[in-house]
């Protein structure tokens, strides 16, 4: 369970989370929707402790993952895994290594395992014959399904998703909404999606929050965000100003 | 100009370099993966040392070929037996030019690789995700360099300090007509142990310089690409600086 706090975090002066309380239970699967630039991502690295509140709590199975150690806060946040917006996957690394340095430092399978679960993870996100390549060899679509396979691979418990379908076309944006609602079905992990897709939040999320200004102005399922009288939360989700 | 602006500069500056030995601090943490340390290190012992061989090669020859001609220019009306060019100029490269000449050169080659390296990292969330995946990214990325340089840069100086007495042979040779048995003999006239070792330490120190300067840089990186650049011009000014600094210090503590 994911418990927050009265976050507030500025950059310079500018205020871009203020006091937000937001409770995520085990085996939710919520999506953190708003315009760009509102917050929604920084609020994300709060949760998986990449940014530091300038007050507030982050509670994580009721640990506050800001006052523990350095080494307790690695182990602690091994439960948790991040698909970023870009994919992030290492240069350096073929795609084999990228996903083998995450099972490497949070499992304990033999060589041989951590093969044939590279394998199985790269077949979930429908990838085959990509172990050998390097992130510069593939499209952005698969960079991000690479991504996913890399952050499913060690099983977490909470998986959080960075605007998974930024700058993908509506076909592969598609198969990544679809993926993303399986994988959240099969592994029953607490899910937590950063988007402005609106499929993901109609057909795959069963809670939705809103930020707008450093606040959550809406909390609640995706059916009652369809039926909001609010002219702001009419015109995101339509697109259509009233 | 505003008054305060000068110390807002050394303000600047010593909030920087706090940040700076903060930041080294980190790297003497408890080791998580050895396995993936003795890795990476074996990688940048490559790319810091093996790989930067051929320029070390190429700079120091003819640094000691033009220590060389330069010498020969200067004792020519002289009375000065011609095999005092050898102890000249072996001792010139030995203290002074190999280590400082070399470690210039590899500012710009490794430092600027290292920041330009990790920068890129920083601004496309790869060590965010590396913490994500509960890998110190110190520990992945700091902590070989620091550990590949303290092993290479001795080696590279020895090998800055070879090729610069065989350019120097070469060009004594043909300038002055001083074979390679007279050059040595004045090599080995003056030549103390000492020297050598100051030149290896000297070495040791810059590359260190070097590397942490490079690091630090690279893992602080904001803004995009716009950073990774300036970034990576800040790395160069910065380790030619601190070259230059270390290299007076040393100077005054060692001989």
């Amino acid at each position: 369970m994911i418990n927050l706090k009265d976050i507030t975090k500025k950059f310079s002066d500018k205020v871009i989370l203020d006091k937000i309380n937001l409770n995520i239970n085990e085996g939710d699967c919520l999506a953190i929707i708003g315009q760009s630039g509102v917050g929604k991502s920084v609020l994300l690295k709060h949760i998986n402790g990449l940014l530091k509140p300038d007050s507030g709590k982050v509670l994580i199975d009721e640990v506050n993952i800001n006052k523990i150690n350095f080494f307790n806060r690695q182990k602690f946040l091994k439960k948790m895994s991040m698909v970023f917006q870009f994919g992030a996957l290492f240069d350096s690394l073929s795609i084999e290594n990228n996903i083998l340095l995450a099972l490497d430092h949070s499992t304990t399978l033999n060589h041989k395992n951590k093969l044939s679960k590279v394998k199985e993870v790269l077949d979930l996100v429908n990838l085959k014959n990509v172990e050998n390549l390097f992130p510069a060899d593939l499209s952005g679509g698969m960079r991000k399904r690479v991504g996913i396979a890399r952050a499913i691979a060690t099983n977490p418990q909470y998986i959080l998703y960075d605007e998974p379908t930024t700058g993908l076309d509506p076909i592969t944006t598609d198969k990544v909404c679809n993926l993303i609602g399986n994988i959240s079905i099969q592994k029953k992990q607490t899910t937590i999606i950063v988007t402005h897709e609106m499929k993901i939040v109609h057909e795959i999320v069963n809670k939705v929050v809103m930020i707008y200004e450093g606040n959550i102005i809406f909390e609640g399922s995706p059916d009652e965000l369809k039926l909001s009288k609010d002219k702001y939360i009419k015109y995101f989700i339509s697109g259509k100003k009233y | 100009m505003n008054l305060y602006y000068p110390f807002k500069i050394i303000l600047m500056f010593f909030e920087s370099f706090g940040k700076y030995l903060v930041f080294l601090s980190l790297i003497f943490k408890k080791i998580d993966s050895k396995k993936l340390l003795i890795d990476n290190t074996v990688n940048q012992m490559i790319n810091i040392g093996s790989k930067s061989i051929p320029i070390v090669v190429l700079t120091s020859l003819f640094t000691g070929m033009v220590s060389s001609v330069q010498a020969v220019y200067q004792m020519e009306s002289s009375l000065v037996p011609a095999y005092y060019i050898g102890s000249l100029v072996g001792e010139t490269l030995l203290l002074e030019l190999a280590p400082v000449i070399t470690c210039l050169v590899l500012a710009g080659r490794v430092g600027a690789t290292i920041t330009a390296e990790i920068g890129s990292m920083r601004v496309s969330e790869q060590i965010d995700a590396l913490e994500t995946l509960s890998i110190d990214p110190v520990e992945y990325l700091v902590t070989p360099r620091m550990i590949a340089t303290i092993i290479m840069f001795p080696v590279i100086i020895v090998v800055a300090d070879i090729f610069g007495l065989i350019g120097g042979i070469l060009a004594a040779n043909n300038s002055m007509g001083v074979d390679s048995y007279q050059f040595l003999k004045g090599f080995k006239m003056w030549f103390v142990p000492w020297d050598a070792w100051y030149g290896i330490i000297k070495g040791l120190c810059f590359g260190i310089a070097i590397t942490s300067i490079s690091c630090y840089y690279g893992f602080y990186t904001t803004r995009g690409s716009i950073g990774v650049g300036k970034s990576t011009t800040s790395t160069v000014v910065s380790s030619c600086i601190a070259i230059m600094i270390l290299d007076y210090i040393l100077a005054s503590l060692l001989l």
